[in-house]
């Protein structure tokens, strides 16, 4: 599973970086960068958890779990 | 001015001489595509993905197509050249994609720089529309295009779900360069042996140049010119009477390209060995760097405009771009802070892969080819001095 950010949509708000610190840290503009370089990086099972609720907590819901 | 590079049977250049001698046959969607996949033809709007793959992806799905004529490029010409002087054989490459695809909707997408009345004369009796729409540099990005073509904002589209399975009016689409429609309308009447007679086994056909200096005297006859895939570009930059002597760098494949070096210039022009460089053929800009140019100044005007180009939707490109030309602006007056060259290799780092399209990416990729082509420049300019004057 990896996690999708639909950056038309994006805009900064954080609550992805504080759910998933594994995966994501911010930018200096507060967007999400994700820390291996990857376009999608895959999401470790011990973290699905916690990048489902980023998914559902995102206001503006520009995150997706993909195959 | 345009010219050739090619002898052909269908007249002297077989884009842009004489209009072919054979009527358009009738092709089905596997007969098609199986003789697009033998001629080895790929796309000539920049990104050159087999076009073989690119008709399987939407046949039989009633699909609409959309021949990409935007040519939001400054740097290239050939688009309107292509339509201005063999408008039919674009026309003839949506009418044959239309019937073998058994497409809902044959559109083509002209942007406000390519001139569309003699297209629109050539489709007259075809199934073909010709719509003018608006400009920039993303426009013609294919869920940009299909955004425009169905009434949105003409930005792109978040990549997960591709044009070819939900495109114009909701259908399946293709979107193809209007070059690669010509050639296609060509492969249909002459096939595939014909196609791969000239240019190199691995990459096949010719390719239309648009070749422009960065100062006027530089190149000579800067225009449109049909190029043999695996042709040097020492014999691309001597067809258009280009000053050998005066060449700093040669930019191919336009403002997302790379640079080839001056010292390089017989490099031969296919995506294999243009790979070296980080460029490709791309849409076919051939740039000439003149030496009394300088290079980070340019490279500093070309990512302002490239910032200002950007849909802003994306928040790293809408931060990013801007900053790094700022950077790289600063960079370009003599006497700049040495700290400003790693500034510069972190943007590029930050950039890359953040946004909804190629842009940053292209971006990104224009400034690091320019950061190491011209690495003895920016030393020049660390230490206080610049050999080449302001643009």
């Amino acid at each position: 599973m990896r996690l999708h950010v639909d950056w038309t949509r994006c805009d900064g708000h954080g609550a992805c970086t504080e759910l998933l610190p594994e995966l994501l840290t911010t930018d200096e503009w507060g967007f999400p960068l994700l820390r291996d370089d990857q376009r999608e990086p895959v999401v470790p099972t011990d973290v699905e958890g916690f990048a489902r609720r980023a998914v559902r907590t995102c206001p503006l819901q520009a995150l997706r779990l993909v195959e | 001015m345009t010219g050739l590079l090619v002898d052909a049977p269908a007249g002297n250049s077989r884009l842009l001489g004489r209009a072919p001698d054979l009527p358009l046959p009738h092709l089905g969607a596997q007969a098609l595509i199986a003789l697009v996949e033998q001629a080895g033809l790929t796309g000539r709007g920049g990104a050159g993905f087999p076009t073989a793959r690119k008709l399987a992806s939407v046949a039989g799905r009633s699909p609409v197509v959309v021949g990409n004529a935007m040519e939001g490029e400054p740097l290239s010409t050939k688009d309107a050249v292509l339509l201005s002087r063999a408008p039919g054989l674009v026309v003839d490459g949506l009418s044959l994609l239309g019937v073998a695809l058994g497409a809902q909707r044959v559109l083509l997408a002209t942007g406000p720089e390519v001139p569309s009345g003699a297209a629109r004369e050539a489709a007259r009796g075809s199934r073909v529309e010709v719509l003018d729409l608006a400009g920039g540099f993303v426009a013609g990005q294919e869920s940009a295009l299909v955004n425009q073509v169905t009434g949105r904002a003409g930005v792109p589209s978040d990549p997960l779900v591709p044009v070819y399975h939900r495109g114009v009016g909701g259908r399946p689409t293709l979107v193809l360069n209007a070059e690669s429609l010509a050639h296609l309308a060509l492969v249909a009447r002459y096939g595939a042996a014909w196609f791969r007679s000239l240019g190199t086994p691995s990459d096949p056909g010719t390719f239309l140049a648009s070749v422009s200096g960065s100062v006027p005297r530089t190149v000579d006859r800067p225009g449109v010119l049909e190029v043999p895939r695996g042709t040097p570009l020492r014999a691309v930059l001597s067809a258009a009477r280009t000053d050998l002597d005066r060449v700093a760098g040669v930019l191919v494949g336009g403002y997302h390209g790379a640079w080839v070096p001056a010292a390089r210039l017989d490099v031969l022009l296919t995506t294999s060995d243009l790979a070296r460089f980080g460029a490709s053929p791309g849409a076919g800009v051939v740039h000439v760097l003149d030496r009394d140019t300088c290079p980070l100044a340019l490279a500093a005007s070309v990512a302002g405009y490239l910032a200002g180009q950007g849909a802003r939707q994306c928040g790293p490109c809408v931060n990013g771009l801007p900053r790094m030309a700022e950077t790289l602006r600063r960079l370009s007056v003599p006497g700049a802070d040495p700290a400003l060259v790693g500034e510069v290799a972190r943007l590029q780092g930050l950039l890359h892969g953040r946004g909804a399209c190629a842009h940053p990416d292209g971006t990104v990729r224009f400034v690091a080819s320019t950061m190491r082509a011209f690495a003895d420049h920016v030393e020049t300019h660390l230490d206080g001095a610049c050999d080449a004057p302001a643009r």
